[in-house]
């Protein structure tokens, strides 16, 4: 996948005067936020669930090593097989070479943000094996060779009319004037393409949700049914998940179930949660012949113990998305690469680097609403104020933005210096706009005014106010 | 890929400062996985007799599975002949190989086509068993294996659940509590199915039977009277 993350703010401003996009994102207002919010009032317990959920996996990441190995020797003993890789090289090559040993054509595939991650799709593609996605918004992005924009509604910035517009290109096999125009139209034709394709697979590759180190069972969760289908027909089933996905009992993978569903899409679960356990069993009448777990590490573990740590117990749910303003304004593609929104804000610099993600901690307005509705309770704001001291120490920040700190650093450690100065501007500017009571232009604040106008200050600073205040005097 | 495995077990060690788990600490972690602890659990889950049948056909119709309630395994083949007339669909049944289905006398209602098998594309109904139900959320719990073959919960349009009510419980953990009870560890699938397959992916509107079937409908048996417990 092109990263296209350092030209965020070039990908913002042209998101922002996109108006087939202001639209799909407004869906989200009513869908996902107001949904969410009704599926958490019927739960009482959901505030104490979310206390469950971080310590459960808190818990985990103090013992990673530990519950990996455990669920790899229970995966074994089932028959199937785990693949550890350290980076996405080698996870595309094992996927590779597991999908030739089967002598694969085509693969199917449930959506996984860690397959984007890897860009598996472009890998089998380039080797000459068909990857199809199943998932409804992953096979329309697929058809129009994009990235997907949420994490977990890859095509919500696409309006059906664009929908209709790729099936109608793509779909030759049926007569060009057949009427696309309601959604219902649209999901029985991918219905009746995709069913086929599961049969014809050769391989199917789902992502996880979870791992649970007590049965050496990956958890898959979708609304479709595409994983379900995925990891049955085929005669081979991959799983691609990253090592911080494993829980350690099926108790607490209910507890963080009961979250997820709710902080996604407003579900009180989604609408089928498989454990699946190795391959076929005798006497089954289906499933794969052959179980292969890839667990994925991509720099993770590095992530582990240090300021970015708390971001490894984020379950994907694409609630810090949804409630951002940021998100909601410009949509995921604008970030540039897999992870878009608070979440990505946090995970992509530590995994991309940080000179290429320099501006997402950036894009955010602190408003703090991602950590209030995080199910795992990750500190967001917090951590993107890490990456921007950091970006700060690697002189990453911008030349004006340094000098500006600067000036405001050497004014704040001389308080009557500050007083002083601030009483001075303040005194000016509320001169300046006596009349017209706002600004619509100041010097080296052009960004800020530029969608903007600032009010005209209204003569005092808050320290004299408060000064005259303590005297008693109004 | 031992050098893989090797070097990302090290790389979380270093970064948790740490060694692998001492034998104490490593046996910690051994107790708490063989002797698993529930969380917090929903009050909501929390109820028995009556009202979690109640519970139980509430959650389920809110999530758009249609329920219907028969006295004893005789009512079955009456229940689903009248179902399938009202939505006018076809009355050939794919029925898994399961022995407390074989007990149903569907031949009793000679309109109905009864064919045993795992499920197949252009099956049009399937007829299926289910470990428990959750009252909780409304949710089945299927399992995989010879009498009952995955296939039959996701290709047809219509999957049709025989549960008995006293296979309801409260909590997902009282689903896991049963499993283990019953000691054959896990199937290849435990399926927790929480309505019919739906999409959201288009403009945000909620279309049913997006991949999975387009209608669940369970057929309880024993949810007609009997208020005790």
């Amino acid at each position: 996948m092109q990263i296209t993350t350092p030209s965020f703010k070039d990908n913002a401003r042209r998101a922002l005067g996109d108006s087939d996009l202001r639209r799909a994102l407004d869906n989200m207002k009513t869908g996902f936020v107001g949904k969410r919010l009704l599926a958490v009032e019927r739960l009482p317990e959901f505030d104490a669930l979310r206390d469950d959920a971080r310590d459960i996996k808190e818990h985990v990441l103090e013992n990673l090593d530990a519950y990996l190995e455990r669920f790899e020797a229970r995966v074994k003993e089932q028959g199937g097989q785990v693949h550890w890789c350290r980076d996405a090289d080698e996870a595309r090559r094992v996927m590779l070479e597991i999908c030739r040993d089967a002598g694969a054509r085509t693969v199917t595939k449930s959506k996984s943000m860690i397959g984007e991650e890897i860009a598996i799709n472009e890998h089998l593609e380039a080797n000459g094996i068909e990857p199809v996605e199943t998932d409804l918004g992953e096979y329309i992005i697929q058809l129009r060779r994009e990235p997907p924009s949420h994490i977990i509604a890859p095509a919500i910035h696409l309006s059906k009319e664009q929908v209709a517009d790729a099936f109608r290109q793509k779909h030759g096999q049926f007569p060009g004037d057949r009427p696309l125009d309601e959604p219902r139209a649209l999901v029985d034709e991918a219905r009746a393409v995709l069913r086929q394709r599961y049969f014809d697979a050769d391989v199917g590759i789902t992502g996880a949700n979870m791992l649970v180190a007590e049965t050496g069972s990956v958890v898959i969760v979708t609304n479709e049914g595409n994983a379900d289908l995925t990891m049955t027909l085929p005669p081979v089933h991959i799983v691609l998940a990253s090592i911080e996905k494993v829980v350690p009992t099926l108790e607490d993978a209910a507890t963080i179930l009961r979250v997820l569903a709710r902080s996604a899409t407003g579900q009180e679960m989604s609408v089928y949660t498989t454990f699946c356990t190795g391959p076929r069993r005798s006497g089954d009448a289906d499933g794969p012949e052959a179980f292969h777990v890839v667990l994925l590490d991509n720099g993770r573990s590095a992530l582990l113990g240090g300021e970015f740590h708390d971001i490894l117990r984020c379950i994907r749910c694409g609630a810090c998305l949804n409630h951002c303003p940021v998100y909601s304004a410009i949509g995921g593609h604008a970030y540039g690469w897999v992870y878009p929104g608070p979440m990505g804000a946090v995970l992509t610099p530590g995994l991309i680097g940080l000179e290429q993600a320099a501006d997402l901690p950036n894009a955010t307005t602190f408003c703090g609403k991602c950590e209030e509705v995080c199910p795992m309770r990750i500190p967001l704001p917090k951590m993107m104020r890490y990456w921007r001291d950091r970006e700060f120490e690697a002189r990453l920040t911008p030349t004006l933005s340094r000098l500006g700190l600067a000036a405001w650093t050497f004014l704040a450690l001389r308080p009557a210096l500050y007083r002083v100065a601030t009483g001075l501007v303040i005194g000016i500017l509320g001169a300046l706009g006596r009349n017209r009571g706002r600004f619509r232009r100041l010097p080296l604040a052009g960004g800020w005014t530029a969608a903007r106008d600032l009010p005209a200050p209204q003569g005092r600073t808050f320290m004299r106010l408060w000064a005259q205040r303590r005297r008693g005097r109004p | 890929m031992s050098g893989a495995r090797d070097t990302i077990l090290g790389s979380i060690r270093k970064s948790l400062k740490r060694g692998p788990l001492s034998a104490e600490q490593a046996a910690r972690l051994e107790h708490r996985l063989k002797t698993p602890r529930a969380n917090v659990i929903p009050a909501r889950a929390r109820v028995s007799g009556r009202r979690r049948t109640d519970l139980f056909v509430d959650e389920a119709e809110r999530v758009s599975t249609t329920v219907a309630r028969v006295a004893d395994a005789a009512g079955v083949p009456g229940a689903i002949a009248s179902y399938l007339a009202e939505h006018n669909l076809p009355a050939t049944l794919k029925v898994a190989p399961d022995p407390a289905l074989k007990t149903i006398p569907w031949s009793e209602k000679p309109v109905l086509s009864v064919v045993e098998g795992r499920g197949e594309d252009g099956d049009a109904v399937s007829v299926t068993g289910a470990f428990a139900g959750v009252a909780e959320t409304g949710t089945l719990v299927l399992l995989s294996g010879p009498e009952h073959p995955s296939t039959l919960n996701l290709l047809p349009e219509t999957h049709i659940v025989v549960l008995r009510r006293d296979h309801l419980v409260g909590s997902y953990e009282d689903a896991w509590a049963l499993l283990r009870v019953m000691g054959r560890g896990m199937p290849r699938t435990v399926t927790m199915v929480t309505g019919p397959s739906r999409t959201a992916d288009i403009e945000q509107t909620l279309q049913l039977g997006a991949h999975g079937p387009r209608r669940l409908h369970i057929v309880l048996i024993g949810g007609a009277e009997d208020d005790a417990e």
